[in-house]
């Protein structure tokens, strides 16, 4: 586990709870953090080459946009083909996730996991279609899981890590 | 759902990911799409008002600090709502949802070490008396460019 110095740590709190809405954000940023305007852009620059950082931009709400419908897909691909499969599920732009997890047999035989956004459940299913032509899975295994209700989401901040111990940190949505 | 204008959908759909890191981005922006800077700020600042955006900056990727994991209760549909309140009393605790399966509740465990992840599931199996699947991540196949809108 990476230890970041405390200016880094700060920086990625900031940046992830987001840039203000001004003319220059990052000045804003070092008058907060007492630096330069320079010390937090190339500070942010180091933090994206380590490669922790998945992208650096404007955060979409989907379902806001009519995209209601989330699908978790989960494949039980051969051990053998996983990397391949997952890359090939990971490329298309309305995946949003593509993980390998463990199974965990008898009760879970999946072993891929990815995130598929649509407006409605059958946009959904075509997609999952898509992937199984595209990608060559007709003898793979999947089940997809809509999401129903919704019990907890977390915003997507990122406490320092003092805060971790007790309350917990924020994923991305 | 409202119309959104030519510029609200390219910004949207074009700026998910390479925030310039110079000092004015949002001049940089608006250079690209044709208009002026202070027109991008509007718009982000209404877009976010309306909900639309969360906000301008950084994702990471989970695990990058501490230790997290994916996991998953079989619960009779009677007692969910009741195991999902235990679930969501825990601070380690987010993102817990409602899915269509026999495992239909899911959510993410994100604590400061592996030791106290693994206490935080066990407890959860204590209070809620129904075993949880830990499946944390093993391997990300997944290069995330933002995700595609379409406006059609």
């Amino acid at each position: 586990m990476r230890r970041d110095s405390p200016f880094d740590e700060a920086l990625i709190e900031i940046i992830s709870r987001g840039l203000p809405l001004v003319s220059r954000p990052y000045a804003a940023i070092a008058e907060q953090l007492d630096c330069s305007e320079r010390e937090v852009m190339e500070g942010i620059n180091r933090i994206m080459m380590r490669g922790d950082m998945k992208r650096f931009g404007i955060v979409v709400r989907h379902r806001k946009l009519g995209y209601r419908a989330n699908g978790m897909v989960v494949w039980d691909i051969p051990d053998a083909r996983v990397n391949e499969t997952g890359h090939c599920i990971g490329q298309y732009s309305f995946v949003t996730l593509c993980y390998q997890r463990p199974r965990i047999l008898p009760q879970w035989p999946y072993n891929l996991f990815s995130m598929i956004h649509g407006r409605d459940r059958s946009a959904v299913i075509k997609q999952v279609e898509f992937i199984v032509e595209q990608c060559g899975l007709h003898d793979i295994d999947h089940e997809i899981l809509f999401s129903n209700r919704c019990f907890k989401q977390r915003g997507a901040s990122y406490p320092r890590r003092c805060e971790l111990e007790p309350r917990g940190m924020a994923l991305n949505e | 759902m409202r119309q959104y204008s030519k510029l609200e959908q390219r910004l949207l759909n074009e700026f998910q990911q390479g925030m310039p890191l110079t000092s004015t981005p949002y001049a940089d922006i608006a250079r690209q799409l044709g208009v002026y800077e202070t027109t991008v700020l509007e718009t982000l600042k209404r877009l976010q008002t309306e909900g639309v955006v969360s906000r301008v900056g950084a994702v990471f990727r989970p695990n990058r600090v501490g230790a997290s994991t994916l996991a998953a209760m079989a619960v009779p549909a009677a007692e969910l709502e009741d195991v999902a309140a235990i679930v969501n009393g825990f601070d380690e605790v987010n993102h817990n949802y409602e899915r269509e399966h026999r495992f239909n509740l899911w959510f993410v465990v994100v604590a400061s070490d592996e030791d106290r992840l693994q206490q935080v599931l066990a407890e959860i199996e204590q209070c809620s008396g129904y075993p949880v699947l830990d499946l944390p991540l093993l391997n990300e196949h997944f290069i995330d460019l933002g995700f595609e809108l379409k406006w059609t």
